[in-house]
C-alpha cells in the first residue's frame, strides 16, 4: 500500500512537473479560485495532501471535474507552484485507467446545440477522455 | 634556494574530519625547498602560532605555507605571525584545504589527495616568493555619506561628533528620506516627525556636517583614504543662502497643477515648492519641468513676490570636485511598483493603495490632513482590508515580485490597523497574513495588543482577487484556518508593497566598485562579522541599501557604520597593498594596451631616455603603474603583449609554477 502510494505520487509529481515543496501556504491558490465553492478540496490542500502522500481520497473526488482549470492559481501563485497542473495530474491518472472515461464521443452529438462553442467539446474531450 | 615549513591544520574535525591531516604532512615533507613539515589541531590558536613562530627560528626559514582555511579567514593571522618572527609578511602562502578541499569533500581518500596537491602548489609559490613591503598613504580626513534619509543623517551625526568633517548627498531637496513621510513609528507609537526632525535640525546645525541637497554624486576615483568625488548640484533656480523658507513663493505661483512626490501623487503642489514644513535645508525649489518662466519665459510671479530675491532663473548645474577619505553608502529604498499585480486592481482603482500611501493618509501634513478619506470620493471607509506580503518572498521563477522578505511590512501593517482602529472604532479591519513576523523588542506584543486589544481581524490566508463594483471593492481571499473562500465587501485595500533597493544604488556600485547581490542590495564584506563595510575598502554601508530594515536597526547600522569611518579617518597613514603591477621598461614596446584595461587609471605612459647595448641612446614611450592607485586586479598584466607587465607577489612566473605543480 505504502508502495502504491508512493508510486502514485511519483507519477503525479512526473506528470505535472510541479515541486509541491515550493508551497509556503499562503492559500493565495485557493483565495483566487473562482470554483472554490464546489471543490471539496481546495487548491491549497491538493497541494498540500499530493506533497503528504494523500492521494487516495483525491482519486475519488469530485473536485477533480469541479476545477476549470482556468489557470488563475497558477498566474498568481507567488511560489510558482502551479496548482491545477497538479489538479490535472491527478484527473488523467484517473481518466487513464480502463473504464474511467468520462465522456465518449459518442456521447457528443446528443449534447450539441447552436450556443456550444466547439472549443468548449475539444476542451471538455481533453479534460475528461483519455 | 628558501628554506619552507609547512603547517597543516586540523581544524578541530572541520579538516581532519575528510583529510588525512597527517598523510598531508608527510606528503609534503619532500617537496622542494621543505625543511619541516607538521600538523597541529588549531593553528590559528596562540598554541598554533607560537609553533609556527619557534619554526621559523629554529630552522631559519624563509618562507612557510599554512594549509588551512580561507586565505579570507587567517591569512592576515598568520602573515602577523611570521612577522613577530622576523620573516616578511608575504612570504607566506595559505593552501586553501578546508572550503577548497575538505567541506566539498565526502571521501578521504580523495580529499587527502586534494589537499596534498593545493599544499604542493602553495609551495611551488613559495619558492618564487620574495619580499615584500607595502607603501604607505595618508588619509583625507573627510568622509561622505550618500543619501540624506534616517541613516545617512544618523552616520553623518556619529562621524561629524567625533570631530571629522563629513558631507550628506541627497538627491532630493530636502534631506529626511522615508522616515519624513510617515505618521508613527512602530512599536511606540512616536510621531516619526517629531522623533526625526530634530535630528534634521541638528545636522544642519552641525560644525562638521555639510549638506548638499539637491546633488548627485556623478563620478568617484581614488582608493581608500584618498577617493576624488564629483559631485553635481543641480540647479535649484533659488539662492540657497539667501532664501529664507518664507514660503510666499509657493503659495503665489500660478502653476498648481504639480504631483506632489511627497505624497505619492495624491494631491498637487506649485511648481515651485518646499517638500515639506520642516524640511532641511529650508529653500525653494524650482521643478524646471513644470515652471512657466523656465519653460516659455513668460510668469516670474515668484521672483516678484521673493522680498529676499532669491530667485534666480539663470542657475546652472553645478559640478564640484571633493575629496574624501571614506564613503558611506545610505542610499535607502523604495515600495516596488505594484502595477503588475493586476489581480490587486491597484491600477484600475484610486482606493486600492500602498501603505506608504495609507502613512500620508493618516499623517497631520499629509493630502487629508490627517484624516482618513477615500482617495477616490474623500468618503470615510468603513471596512479597511489589508493584504501582506505583496511581492515578497516570491519564487525566483515566479512573473513577479522578489524573493526576499521584505521585513518591516508585518509591523508596519500591525501599526496602520491598530491607528486606524484607535481614530475610527466603527471600522472593520482586516489583516490577511500568510505568517506574522515580529522579531525585535516589544514587537510582539504590539502585534498582539493590535488583535487582543484593538480587535483588528488577522486572516490567515492570502487575498486572490480585488475587483472594483460600484464604489466598493470586493475582496476575495481563502481562510485557511476556517477552510473558507471569504467574499469581503471593501471601501479600502491596502496593499504591504514589498521594498527594493533605490534605483540610484546599482550606479553607484559601479562607480565605487562595491558589489551588490542579485536583488541590488550592496553586499556586505561579511554576513556576520563584518556587516557595515563593503568588501571595497573604505566603502561603508548604512541602511536599507544593504538589506531590508527597520527605524531602529537602521540607526545601530548607522553608528556602526560610523564607527567604522572613524576608525579608518582616525588614522593618519594607511598601509597598501604591496601586490601591485610593474612594468619591465626594457620588455615595454609602449603599446598602450595596459593602460586601455586599467579600470582604475593607474598606468600613464612617459617617455624616457635609454642607454642602449650599443652605447647609443634612445628615447622610447614605456608605461609606469603608480602604485598607490593600483589595486592589483592584475588586467595589464593579461593585456601586454609583451610580457613586461607582471603582478607582485601572483607573477606569471608563480602561477605557472602552481599549476605545474597541480599538474605534476
Amino acid at each position: 500500500m505504502e508502495n502504491n502510494t508512493n508510486r502514485m505520487k511519483e507519477q503525479i509529481l512526473r506528470t505535472s512537473g510541479v515541486n509541491p515543496l515550493k508551497c509556503m501556504r499562503c492559500g493565495k491558490c485557493s483565495g483566487t479560485c473562482p470554483a472554490y465553492d464546489e471543490m471539496e478540496y481546495h487548491p491549497h490542500e491538493f497541494v498540500y495532501m499530493v506533497e503528504r502522500g494523500d492521494i487516495e481520497p483525491l482519486l475519488k473526488s469530485e473536485s477533480l471535474y469541479k476545477c476549470l482549470s482556468c489557470f488563475a492559481c497558477v498566474d498568481r501563485c507567488p511560489r510558482d507552484v502551479e496548482p491545477a497542473k497538479l489538479v490535472e495530474a491527478v484527473r488523467l491518472m484517473v481518466i487513464r485507467q480502463q473504464g474511467q472515461n468520462h465522456l465518449k464521443p459518442d456521447q457528443i452529438p446528443e449534447m450539441l446545440d447552436d450556443e456550444l462553442p466547439q472549443q468548449a467539446i475539444v476542451s471538455a474531450l481533453r479534460k475528461y477522455a483519455k | 634556494m628558501q628554506r619552507i615549513g609547512v603547517f597543516v591544520c586540523h581544524c578541530g574535525t572541520n579538516i581532519a574530519g575528510t583529510v588525512d591531516v597527517k598523510a598531508v604532512a608527510e606528503a609534503l615533507r619532500y617537496e622542494p625547498g621543505v625543511v619541516i613539515s607538521t600538523e597541529y589541531q588549531y593553528m590559528c590558536s596562540q598554541a598554533g602560532q607560537d609553533m609556527i613562530h619557534e619554526a621559523i627560528r629554529e630552522n631559519n626559514l624563509t618562507g612557510i605555507v599554512v594549509c588551512s582555511c580561507s586565505p579570507r579567514m587567517h591569512e592576515a593571522t598568520f602573515r602577523k605571525t611570521a612577522q613577530s618572527a622576523g620573516l616578511n609578511p608575504y612570504m607566506v602562502e595559505i593552501a586553501n584545504i578546508r572550503e577548497q578541499c575538505s567541506w566539498v569533500h565526502k571521501d578521504m581518500e580523495i580529499g587527502t589527495e586534494k589537499a596534498i596537491i593545493l599544499g604542493r602548489a602553495a609551495i611551488a609559490k613559495v619558492n618564487l616568493n620574495a619580499p615584500l613591503t607595502p607603501g604607505e598613504t595618508p588619509v583625507t580626513k573627510r568622509a561622505l555619506v550618500i543619501g540624506g534619509g534616517i541613516a545617512g543623517i544618523q552616520t553623518a551625526l556619529d562621524i561629524a561628533d567625533a570631530g571629522f568633517p563629513v558631507d550628506i548627498v541627497e538627491t532630493k531637496p530636502t534631506i529626511g528620506g522615508k522616515m519624513a513621510q510617515l505618521d508613527k513609528t512602530f512599536p511606540t507609537l512616536d510621531c516619526a516627525a517629531c522623533i526625526l526632525t530634530p535630528k534634521m535640525v541638528e545636522a544642519a546645525q552641525h560644525e562638521n556636517i555639510r549638506i548638499l541637497s539637491y546633488s548627485e554624486v556623478q563620478d568617484i576615483k581614488g582608493f581608500v583614504g584618498n577617493f576624488t568625488v564629483q559631485i553635481k548640484k543641480k540647479a535649484r533656480y533659488v539662492k540657497e543662502d539667501i532664501c529664507t523658507g518664507c514660503g510666499l513663493c509657493t503659495e503665489k505661483c500660478p502653476q498648481k497643477k504639480v504631483p506632489n512626490e511627497f505624497n505619492l501623487e495624491m494631491d498637487n503642489r506649485r511648481a515651485i515648492y518646499i517638500p515639506f514644513a520642516q524640511a532641511v535645508p529650508k529653500v525653494a525649489t524650482i521643478d524646471p519641468n513644470y515652471c512657466t518662466m523656465l519653460k516659455t519665459g513668460k510668469c516670474g510671479v515668484c521672483a516678484k513676490v521673493c522680498t529676499a530675491k532669491a530667485i534666480d532663473y539663470t542657475q546652472k548645474d553645478e559640478i564640484m570636485e571633493e575629496k574624501y577619505g571614506a564613503i558611506v553608502a545610505a542610499t535607502g529604498f523604495n515600495p516596488i511598483s505594484m502595477k503588475p499585480f493586476d489581480e490587486y486592481a491597484y491600477s484600475q482603482s484610486k482606493d486600492v493603495i500602498t501603505s506608504l500611501e495609507f502613512e500620508r493618509l493618516m499623517n497631520a501634513a499629509g493630502p487629508t490632513g490627517g484624516k482618513l478619506l477615500r482617495p477616490s470620493d474623500g468618503k470615510h471607509p468603513h471596512t479597511i482590508v489589508f493584504v501582506q506580503c505583496v511581492g515578497s518572498r516570491c519564487s525566483a521563477h515566479a512573473s513577479k515580485g522578489k524573493e526576499y522578505c521584505s521585513k518591516i511590512c508585518c509591523m508596519y501593517t500591525a501599526k496602520h490597523a491598530m491607528l486606524t482602529r484607535d481614530k475610527y472604532p466603527d471600522t472593520d479591519v482586516y489583516v490577511f497574513y500568510i505568517d506574522v513576523r515580529t522579531p525585535g523588542k516589544n514587537f510582539d506584543e504590539f502585534y498582539r495588543r493590535a488583535v487582543e486589544e484593538y480587535g483588528v481581524h488577522y486572516v490567515k490566508g492570502m487575498v486572490g482577487k480585488v475587483s472594483p463594483e460600484g464604489d466598493k471593492l470586493m475582496v476575495q481571499a481563502s481562510d485557511l484556518l476556517a477552510d473558507k473562500q471569504l467574499h469581503i465587501e471593501a471601501d479600502l485595500v491596502v496593499l504591504a508593497a514589498a521594498i527594493e533597493p533605490d534605483m540610484s544604488a546599482r550606479p553607484l556600485a559601479t562607480m565605487l566598485t562595491a558589489s551588490m547581490d542579485t536583488n541590488d542590495f550592496f553586499t556586505e564584506a561579511h554576513p556576520k562579522l563584518r556587516p557595515v563595510e563593503s568588501p571595497t575598502a573604505g566603502v561603508f554601508l548604512s541602511g536599507a541599501c544593504q538589506g531590508p530594515k527597520d527605524i531602529p536597526e537602521t540607526v545601530s547600522q548607522a553608528g556602526a557604520a560610523a564607527a567604522k569611518v572613524i576608525g579608518l579617518l582616525a588614522k593618519d597613514k594607511l598601509k597598501g597593498n604591496p601586490c601591485v603591477a610593474g612594468s619591465d621598461e626594457w620588455m615595454c614596446n609602449g603599446c598602450s594596451s595596459c593602460e586601455r584595461v586599467c579600470p582604475y587609471g593607474a598606468i600613464t605612459y612617459v617617455t624616457k631616455e635609454f642607454r642602449m647595448p650599443d652605447r647609443t641612446t634612445a628615447l622610447r614611450r614605456v608605461a609606469q603603474v603608480n602604485e598607490a592607485v593600483c589595486q592589483g586586479c592584475g588586467a595589464c598584466t593579461v593585456a601586454c603583449p609583451s610580457g613586461a607587465m607582471d603582478l607582485k607577489g601572483f607573477a606569471s612566473s608563480q602561477i605557472m609554477a602552481e599549476v605545474d605543480a597541480i599538474c605534476k
